[in-house]
């Protein structure tokens, strides 16, 4: 065990897929350690590996070789009770596509990950309430996800994802499916959480918008980490990419 | 849940993610009544086979009842029905073009509940992935599954079985007049309805059986998908 506590941990990660005959190797020896508090962006082209990393990181598959580690355990050591209690205790996750359960309305997709937990019925409507008043959304809980814009399900989701005082929420592209504005404002509230509640946010994106509240920005590119720029450095940079946000 | 593990500092796990049968429940009658159109479709061959089932079980009962009132005329007027009844028949039993007829019409409804409910596991593989996400365990997304199939199961064969039995009743008035209420045996016609409806309902579940497996082993990574 190393000296410094990391929440995640990971260590030479590579993932191949096999398609019939071809070999795809998604991620070509990744090492990355994350420390708690940050708020993290992955960044890197389409197709450059970041949902493979974000599915390892979220113990939603498994690693060809190396190891993954959260709160220094090593996620290949649990059995399947044990990896279904951390995806709904230690970790929240959050989707490109919101993924909310679309026939519960918004209060049930929030108070669920708490019934899993264990939680009673009134204590997790009591907290979900309050979750939803925390993402700006005290008056839709009673909506169905149907009736609800792209940017209110993702909010949802957000509160969802923090149903259980997770230690570290996964977001993978959680701007992807909204307009300019929405995300900013979806990038403004993770950073607003991650502030107030000192959970880690690991989110993996190509949305440039998301350099300016990143603790640390992890560039991948081809399955392989390019660079880490920590916030110092980023300032630096900031200014040159942003014109590149165009392209996308 | 051994303890064979080396990870460091961890408690030993008792740390069980569960889903209370009353919430199993609520979610399962929810998620029925949102999509109650499919659900609606997925139970109409249930419905159909089990008043097959029932009509002929039921006129087969009231046949007999008219039998058992040992009356000559009551007794042509079976066969001009079509009963097959020989000299010393004192009893109607499905004859086995009935029974074949039965059988089938089961078969072909559990091949289409296989079916509509593979269907609508296929629609739900974003929801049944994220729930494993949520920390969903395999045995809860099957309980919500069997749980679906059991109430549709229920009110489809009973709606079916009592359907059944009143065309059987409708058939037996045309035939024979209202002696057909006084004659029906009312005791074996409960027994026959209820017997049909208990056959649905486990035909429901044979249906869901191999679709809720596929959809509790499904892995969690399906509810990353942005295709679709
Ligand atoms: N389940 C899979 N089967 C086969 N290939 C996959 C699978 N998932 C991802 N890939 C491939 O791995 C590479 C990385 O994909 P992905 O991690 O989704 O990239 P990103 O999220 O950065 O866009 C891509 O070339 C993709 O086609
Ligand atoms: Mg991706």
């Amino acid at each position: 065990m190393t000296d410094i506590h990391h929440i995640v941990r990971v260590a030479s990660v590579t993932k191949t897929f096999q398609m019939g005959r071809n070999v795809l190797q998604a991620l070509k020896g990744i090492s990355l350690e994350i420390n708690t508090g940050d708020y993290i962006s992955i960044m890197g082209p389409s197709g450059s590996g970041k949902s493979t990393l974000f599915n390892m990181i979220g113990g939603l598959d498994k690693p060809s070789s190396g190891k993954v580690f959260i709160d220094e355990v090593d996620i290949a050591q649990l059995d399947a009770y044990e990896l279904a209690w951390l995806r709904c205790r230690k970790i929240g996750y959050i989707f490109q596509t919101f993924n909310l359960i679309h026939v519960m309305t918004a209060l049930e997709n929030v108070t669920l990950p708490m019934t899993f937990a264990g939680m009673n019925n009134d204590a997790a409507m009591e907290k979900g309430i309050k979750l939803l008043e925390m993402v700006g959304l005290g008056d839709r809980f009673r909506h169905k996800p149907s009736e609800l814009s792209g940017g209110q399900q993702q909010r949802v989701a957000v509160a969802r994802s923090l149903a259980n005082d997770p230690a570290i929420i996964l977001a993978d592209e959680p701007t992807g499916n909204l307009d300019l504005s929405t995300g900013e404002e979806i990038i403004a509230l993770l950073k607003r959480l991650s502030e107030e509640t000192g959970v880690t946010i690991i989110s993996a994106t190509h949305d440039f918008k998301m350099l300016n509240v990143s603790d640390q920005v992890i560039w991948i590119r081809d399955g392989l980490v390019e660079k880490i720029e920590n916030r110092e450095d980023l300032s630096i940079s900031v200014g040159g990419i942003g014109g590149r946000e165009a392209v996308h | 849940m051994d303890s064979t593990h080396t990870p460091t500092g961890r408690p030993p796990a008792h740390r069980l993610v569960v889903l209370p049968f009353r919430k199993s429940l609520e979610i399962a009658y929810q998620s029925l009544k949102v999509r109650f159109f499919r659900s609606l479709i997925t139970t109409a061959s249930l419905v159909l086979a089990v008043s097959f089932l029932s009509f002929v079980n039921v006129g087969n009962d009231i046949a007999n009842g008219f039998l058992a009132t040992g009356d000559p005329e009551r007794r042509q007027s079976l066969i001009q029905a079509g009963y097959d009844l020989g000299e010393t028949d004192t009893r109607v039993e499905e004859n086995p073009k009935q029974r074949w007829l039965v059988i089938l019409s089961l078969m072909v409804c559990v091949v289409g509940i296989v079916n509509a409910q593979l269907m609508a596991v296929t629609e739900r593989f974003r929801e049944i992935g994220t729930m494993k996400c949520l920390g969903a365990l395999d045995r809860f997304v099957l309980r919500l599954f069997l749980l679906e199939a059991g109430m549709q199961g229920i009110v489809g064969a009973a709606v079916g079985a009592a359907g059944g039995a009143v065309f059987a009743f409708a058939n037996g008035l045309l035939r024979f007049g209202a002696a057909t209420f006084q004659a029906a045996p009312w005791p074996e016609v409960l027994a026959s309805v209820a017997a049909a409806t208990a056959a649905g309902c486990l035909l429901s579940l044979v249906g869901v059986l191999y679709p809720a497996l596929v959809a509790a082993k499904m892995a969690p990574v399906e509810a990353m998908r942005v295709e679709q």
